[in-house]
């Protein structure tokens, strides 16, 4: 299934004009607070008429001004999974779940809501009222009661803006299996890099209503140019690993990238798992000569590709490390004394506290198969 | 004490007219209430406004007055009295029927407001999420907005109800007073007061209507907290 969006619609002073495509797998929306995400995808499940424009499914014409065709949202089967779960507060869990069931296209699958409540885990929550769940368990839920309606497109307005660190960790899993194991395309809306950078298979950035970019989230990371859209504090980027093996004595995991191998505090993954690994440009340093008697654990060969646009004192500078791109943020006054320009040889010492948990993709306790 | 329980047969009339008047006044406003409620709460039409002046007309109407539009309007040779006799065969010209209406209209402001209060408390973006899950409005109202506002549409009966009991000058403006028909525990309290040794029934239908309307007041306290409790979460 293919979502292809092309819209043109003003809301007071602001104007949004954007084009996009969404396959398999998960496509993040990403862009600042206000760039117009959360009416993109109002626009999308029809509850905002947009005011030139163009929605299809698959050859499936939900909208389209030229012709004054308009699908009403619930003829569309576009499952919407809402920043605040919005679970109806008079039903429990489970009439929550099936509301959208009955209306469910093709044959009655009794298998189907057991998978999907395995899939969420939330077996021990269907006798329980929402006003009685967690912020991460209504969110499970509300995730759960749009796949049920089995849509063909599965939009979330940032499922997890309104969840502290603890609880994002608990649902991002779950995602993940989504993505990895259901076929329905999914559009995710976010904010925040680090959320689409371990769960986007497509990202789409967005800048005052515009699309600013396309691409695969390593592709749009390791983008100097964009850095003032996915902001500078968490730019980095992002390097698809294995883990090939593991140093018993020290515990640490091996992980095996085509920059090099990197050494990271160990994780309980099984051999052989694919890993999404996002290294921070601030974690990054410079050395002209294999450094020596240093603390650093990972150190990776590579040649300078582009200098990007400084921003006062800092600038950030951009690596093919064989074939893959790493950042590094250094003073314009590091770059002047090294001498540093494009293709020159050097070595990214990475300081090892950057992998931290939540850059490591795939993590969960199910493996990622295609870590994309 | 037996004179607070000695009831007449002609009192325990009154009471159960009363009852069955207040009854069915609720009964058959409440799909108006709650229709005038949704255009009102959410309607965006031309004469919306005027609409919510005509609803609220019999709370700030002297009775009488009702009464007697009433008497003007649904008379036995009033145009629309006449439309219900010959399409209906329902007449309303001093029968209970009349009393019923008389009771509906005057409760109707009150039903109309506690349902409306309900509705705006309710949080419309849990109908777009039931419409996104495939649900067509009619269902969304049915599922979602309904069990939303059930707490309001109860109170709004049971204002409804006791407005019901209470009323008097429509009522006998519109059918009159008469024994066994229209003469309900006002006008019946009434009758009394203007009679001589009509004292004690007059108390002991007074008592009567106090703890119906004290009762009726208790519970619609209590469900419209239980509304508020429902909507906030």
């Amino acid at each position: 299934m293919t979502l292809r969006v092309a819209i043109d619609h003003r809301l007071g002073g602001f104007h949004l004009a954007v084009d996009f495509a969404a396959g398999a797998g998960l496509t993040a929306l990403f862009g600042r607070s206000g760039a117009g995400k959360t009416s993109l995808i109002n626009v999308i499940a029809g509850l905002i008429r947009p005011d030139r424009g163009r929605i299809e499914v698959d050859g499936d014409v939900l909208t389209d001004t030229a012709t004054r065709r308009f699908v009403p949202p619930h003829r569309r089967r576009i499952g919407y999974v809402f920043q605040e779960g919005r679970l109806f507060p008079h039903l429990n869990v489970r009439r929550n779940l099936l509301y959208g069931a009955r209306f469910a296209k093709g044959p009655k699958d009794t298998g189907e809501f057991d998978q999907i409540v395995a899939l969420l885990g939330i077996g021990d929550l269907l006798a329980r009222r929402p006003e009685n769940l967690s912020g991460g368990e209504k969110q499970r839920v509300a995730i759960g009661r749009a796949l049920l309606a089995r849509p063909r497109v599965l939009v979330m307005d940032e499922p997890l803006a309104s969840l502290d660190e603890g609880r994002k960790a608990e649902i991002l899993p779950y995602i993940e299996r989504l993505r990895d194991e259901i076929r329905t395309p999914i559009v995710y809306v976010s904010h925040s890099i680090p959320e689409v950078a371990r769960l986007a298979t497509t990202l789409v950035v967005l800048s005052d209503g515009r699309v600013a970019a396309t691409g695969s989230p390593a592709e749009i990371m390791g983008r100097l140019d964009l850095f003032p859209l996915t902001g500078r504090v968490e730019a980095g980027a992002i390097l698809n690993t294995r883990v090939t093996g593991v140093d018993v004595t020290f515990g640490l995991s091996l992980l095996r990238a085509a920059a090099g191998e990197l050494r990271v505090p160990r994780l309980d993954i099984p051999l052989g798992t694919q890993l999404r690994v996002r290294i921070r440009a601030r974690d990054v340093m410079i050395a002209l000569a294999p450094p020596e008697g240093l603390s650093a654990l990972n150190v990776l060969p590579g040649i300078v590709a582009e200098i990007g646009q400084a921003d006062g004192p800092i600038v950030e500078i951009r690596l093919d490390c064989a074939g893959e791109p790493l950042i590094a943020r250094l003073t314009r006054r590091s770059v002047e004394s090294l001498r540093l320009t494009p293709g020159r040889p050097v070595y990214a010492v990475i300081k090892s506290i950057a992998f931290d948990h939540h850059a490591l993709a795939g993590a969960g306790p199910v493996a990622s198969a295609d870590a994309g | 004490m037996s004179w607070l329980t000695d009831f007449s047969p002609d009192e325990l009339t009154a009471i159960r007219l009363s009852l069955w008047v207040a009854a069915w006044a609720m009964a058959c406003s409440l799909p108006f209430g709650i229709a005038a409620a949704m255009l009102l709460a959410r309607g965006r039409f031309w004469g919306r406004s005027l609409l919510n002046a005509i609803v609220h007309l019999p709370l700030v109407l002297p009775p009488v007055v009702t009464g007697y539009v009433l008497l003007l309007l649904f008379g036995r040779r009033g145009p629309l009295g006449r439309f219900f006799e010959d399409v209906f065969g329902l007449v309303f010209a001093f029968r209970w029927t009349g009393a019923a209406l008389a009771s509906a209209v005057m409760g109707f402001p009150l039903m109309v407001r506690a349902i409306r209060l309900s509705l705006d408390a309710v949080d419309r973006r849990l109908e777009d999420a039931a419409a996104t899950l495939g649900a067509s409005g009619l269902f969304v109202f049915l599922t979602v907005t309904l069990p939303l506002i059930l707490p309001g549409i109860v109170a709004g009966m049971i204002l409804s109800f006791a407005r019901s009991l209470g009323e008097f000058g429509a009522t006998i403006t519109f059918v009159s007073n008469i024994p066994g028909e229209t003469q309900t525990l006002p006008t019946a309290i009434y009758v009394f007061t203007q009679v001589p040794g009509g004292d004690l029934g007059a108390l002991r239908l007074t008592i009567v209507a106090v703890v119906i309307s004290t009762v009726a007041l208790f519970i619609s306290e209590a469900l419209a907290r239980r509304a508020m409790r429902g909507t906030a979460t």
